[in-house]
């Protein structure tokens, strides 16, 4: 079945592969921006309890889907997979941290003999929860304004600055799609706990976090999209491989690409309606055209990121080096292997919405998380 | 192909093996608790008795805590291929990284899927659905250690690939070969029944602690019961495996069953050492003994490695020098073929750079007859071949010493439980207890085995590890060294106080753990 397909169509199947999971990522970091909200939207120990037990159902569910997009990212992409982990190094490894401190905080918060107390385990959470998510956006952002590094002729790779990776804070537009992502997140949590959670206080204090800081995720949004369609962006000549700077390349892949544009936008009105449903009706539903708008979009703008004969990852430090699914990608036949592998993938995201359904059917109230045997 | 600081080489080698360390101190109870887990559950299930399902709880509180800083750990290891090993990453990425992804997809998910179902669906989901989650959870930390050791088993018996000299990397030929290399069976079998023995001296050990306490009387027998049970079955198996991994490690990696035994010389009916104290000083061609004191079965290496008591087994100076008697090629003369391969192959990549047809063609050609030592051509040395022969040997027989005192541990165990006279021999709870850090140490001793006795080489033969590394400064490798060794200790130190204080507690609490 994938030996009928090119090269070329096969590596575009694993960048869609790839971008679906950044897509399924960024939905599932409402977890962090639950975490984010702590304090915001919980004023009482019950209340705290609620948002740390209604998110702890999830979690592993988030961190195992950044998990395996590094893994997929290494089995379709090793060239990306060694020269952005090994060449932003602090930056990688800030993000680690970040979620390594999340993998325990939530088993061990309120757990006696704990060591460092509740509150500490609390810290963690909103540590992975903003500057873990702020990072995350920061690095996604260097795809679009690039990197300093040079890859040789034997595919090896070396960052050009001391910094390793730190410099990308430097940029305004990498900052601001960190906090846009940052305040997404904020969002969808709102809207998540809206969905799952019966407790009024709460609820209030959501649909609030979404009437004022819905404007300040537009704001953001809005600046990203527009630098993202008026920048230069990085093309290559498929037949020769060099790469050459193009005013507006993203823009005009959309043109180039309607269909992406069509998902694009229609992303972008779901996530708004979902926003709308949370702030201005009574719905517990907005996370659902919310989660789908966000999945469209951040898929849509990954799709117009590699496709099209563009460099994903532009190199700042030498134009030559820079990385697109052509060059980075591991060879036709791994390709072909890992594709058949990926017929898994409906099955496991069917099992992942059958166990959401039974464990969702019933929203959470603080009288189910004080009686459960294992509330965190 | 580039200079590496060899200071990054060693603090790049030193933070993986910090991670790996730590990590592996959580998952082995994590593959073998979330079995007995399914086993108390199903007999709840089965019997409908509540007891059981209180215990169950009990332990499955226990696994939870175990099963977050695993997690915690886990990830660092796969993003480290990337930030600290980017060359090797890019030289064998094309194989390597599918067994990660498919460990992804296949068995990430299915944990942290039914991982919820499991700690918060009592209430939510029918009985028999939480059970089949219980067992799907256990089946996913197993097949996630499945696609993990096809990956490690690929780096220490390379199959199914070529060095493509276009892309100046190795790449996948047969995606069946590395699924079925014998190398990762091996390793798998081995290093899961190893887990499942933790559990059960896990179990032993918190439930001895009980009978000496005089606490929790009827949950601990029955607890122990089970594990002992498991425990002996597993551990008859662990050995087993045991052997045909060292049987593989004398097929494909003859200089670690030289470390491992500390053979300097080669031997026909080549001896086993039970026991042994391994002379310092000793050097490579020195002609002294290597033993200061030893204990040693004639024949029982020949046996092991090759089934046949008069097999010749190499020793580290036969295969750093080379045996023209025995037909080994010795390491000086790999690398001077590996340094040809290397040569060769800047120079294809120049020529075709150039447009030289002709001189690329040549080239290729010096290259393909030489490519096999590639690996060895980065060597600067042919002594850099030896491992680290003491730790390789003292991690091997601690290793098996303690694996052979668990099995008679679970046979006495059991034995007294069937008779009911367990708790009327206070020194076999006292063992029970104690043989829990044994039984980590012989874990992180065979990993110590299997991952320095293997060096220098992170591909073996292929890619020593000095050409593996990211090359960022050394500075910085130290740093982040520093900052996962305070971080993970102190995690580590919340995790055995937690645990601590829930076995305090105990099962009569289990409702609220």
């Amino acid at each position: 079945m994938f030996n009928a397909l090119t090269t070329l169509q096969l590596q575009e199947y694993w960048w869609f592969l790839t971008a679906l999971l950044a897509a399924l990522f960024v939905f599932m970091t409402f977890v962090q921006g639950g975490q984010s909200l702590l304090w915001t939207l919980a004023k009482t120990e019950t209340e705290r309890d609620i948002i740390v037990n209604v998110l702890g159902r999830k979690w592993e569910l988030t961190f195992t889907t950044l998990v395996m997009f590094g893994g997929a990212l290494f089995a379709s992409f090793p060239l990306f997979y060694a020269t952005s982990f090994g060449g932003a190094y602090y930056v990688w490894m800030a993000i680690l941290f970040c979620f390594i401190i999340q993998a325990v905080a939530y088993e061990y918060r309120k757990k006696p003999g704990n060591v460092f107390g509740e509150k500490t385990y609390e810290v963690f959470l909103f540590i992975n929860g903003s500057l873990g998510i702020i990072l995350v956006g920061t690095a996604l952002g260097t795809l679009f304004t690039g990197g300093h590094f040079i890859v040789n002729d034997m595919h090896l790779s070396h960052w050009t600055t001391k910094t390793y990776g730190l410099e990308a804070v430097l940029s305004f537009f990498n900052v601001a799609f960190g906090f846009m992502l940052f305040f997404l997140a904020r969002l969808s949590a709102a809207l998540y706990f809206i969905n799952a959670v019966d407790d009024t206080s709460i609820l209030s204090r959501a649909r609030t976090v979404l009437k004022y800081e819905s404007w300040i995720f537009l704001i953001l949004f809005l600046y990203v999209a527009g630098s993202i369609l008026t920048m230069n962006g990085y093309t290559y000549d498929p037949q020769t491989m060099i790469v050459s700077v193009e005013p507006m390349k993203f823009l005009h892949n959309f043109e180039a690409m309607p269909l992406l544009a069509i998902a694009f936008g229609a992303g972008v009105l779901l996530l708004l309606a979902g926003l709308y449903m949370g702030t201005y009706t009574q719905s517990d539903k907005g996370i659902w055209p919310a989660g789908m708008g966000i999945v469209l979009t951040v898929t849509s703008l990954m799709l117009v990121l590699g496709y099209n004969h563009t460099a994903f990852y532009p190199s700042l430090s030498d134009m030559q080096s820079s990385l697109t699914i052509e060059n980075s990608a591991s060879s036709r036949y791994t390709l072909i292997a890992m594709s058949y592998v990926s017929l898994l993938v409906p099955f496991v995201l069917g099992y992942i919405v059958l166990v959401w359904r039974a464990m969702n059917r019933e929203k959470i109230t603080a009288d189910e998380v004080k009686n459960d045997p294992h509330h965190y | 192909m580039q200079h590496i600081d060899p200071s990054l080489i060693d603090w790049s080698r030193a933070q993986f093996a910090l991670t790996a360390l730590y990590h592996w101190i959580f998952v082995p109870l994590t593959l073998g608790l979330t079995f007995i887990v399914a086993i108390m559950e199903t007999i709840y299930i089965k019997t409908g008795n509540e007891w059981w399902k209180k215990t169950t709880k009990f332990w499955m509180g226990l696994l939870a805590i175990n099963f977050a800083i695993g997690l915690a750990t886990g990830i660092i290891m796969e993003f480290e291929f990337g930030t600290n090993w980017s060359n090797y990453s890019w030289i064998v990425g094309d194989i390597f990284g599918a067994p990660l992804a498919i460990e992804g997809l296949m068995a990430f998910f299915m944990e942290s899927t039914f991982f919820a179902v499991m700690f918060f669906g009592w209430n939510k989901v029918s009985k028999r659905t939480h059970l089949l989650s219980t067992w799907l959870v256990a089946i996913g930390s197993n097949l996630s250690a499945l696609w993990i050791l096809i990956a490690n088993g690929w780096m220490q018996h390379p199959v199914g690939m070529h060095f493509n000299p276009d892309t100046a990397r190795n790449e996948m030929t047969d995606f069946w070969a590395v699924v079925f290399n014998p190398n990762a069976y091996s390793k798998f079998l081995h290093t899961i029944s190893s887990g499942y023995v933790l559990a059960s001296l896990f179990v032993i050990a918190i439930s001895s602690w009980y009978l000496l306490k005089k606490r929790d009387i009827q949950f601990a027998k029955r607890s122990i019961m089970v594990a002992a049970s498991f425990g002996l079955m597993v551990s008859l198996f662990n050995l087993t495996t045991g052997d045909e991994s060292a049987r593989q490690v004398a097929l494909n990696q003859p200089m670690k069953l030289a470390a491992m035994e500390g053979l300097y010389k080669g031997q026909k009916e080549a001896e086993i050492v039970a026991f042994g104290i391994l002379d310092p000083s000793k050097t490579l061609k020195d002609d002294k003994e290597p033993f200061l004191i030893k204990f040693a079965i004639p024949g029982g290496l020949s046996l092991l490695s090759y089934h046949s008591f008069d097999a010749y087994v190499p020793g580290i100076e036969d295969i750093v020098y080379g045996n023209k008697a025995h037909h080994i090629m010795g390491a000086a003369e790999k690398m001077q073929q590996g340094k040809k391969a290397v040569t060769a192959l800047k120079a294809y990549k120049e020529a075709k750079k150039s447009g030289n047809a002709k001189e690329a063609e040549k080239q290729r050609a010096i290259f393909e007859a030489n490519s096999k030592y590639m690996g060895y051509g980065y060597l600067t040395s042919p002594k850099q071949t030896v491992p680290n022969v003491p730790l390789t040997f003292y991690a091997f027989h601690t290793m098996v010493g303690f694996g052979t005192w668990f099995i008679l541990l679970f046979i006495i165990i059991l034995y007294l439980t069937m008779t009911n006279e367990l708790h009327a021999h206070r020194w076999v709870l006292w063992a029970g207890v104690w043989s829990l850090p044994m039984g980590y140490i012989a874990q992180e001793a065979g990993w110590i085995t299997a991952e320095v006795g293997r060096q220098p080489w992170a591909i073996q033969d292929m890619l020593p590890v000095g050409m593996a590394t990211s090359n960022i400064a050394s500075g910085s490798v130290m740093l982040t060294f520093w900052m996962f060794a305070i971080l993970f200790t102190a995690l580590l130190i919340a995790e055995v106080k937690i645990m601590a204080t829930q076995i305090n507690i105990g099962p009569k609490e289990a409702d609220h753990v």
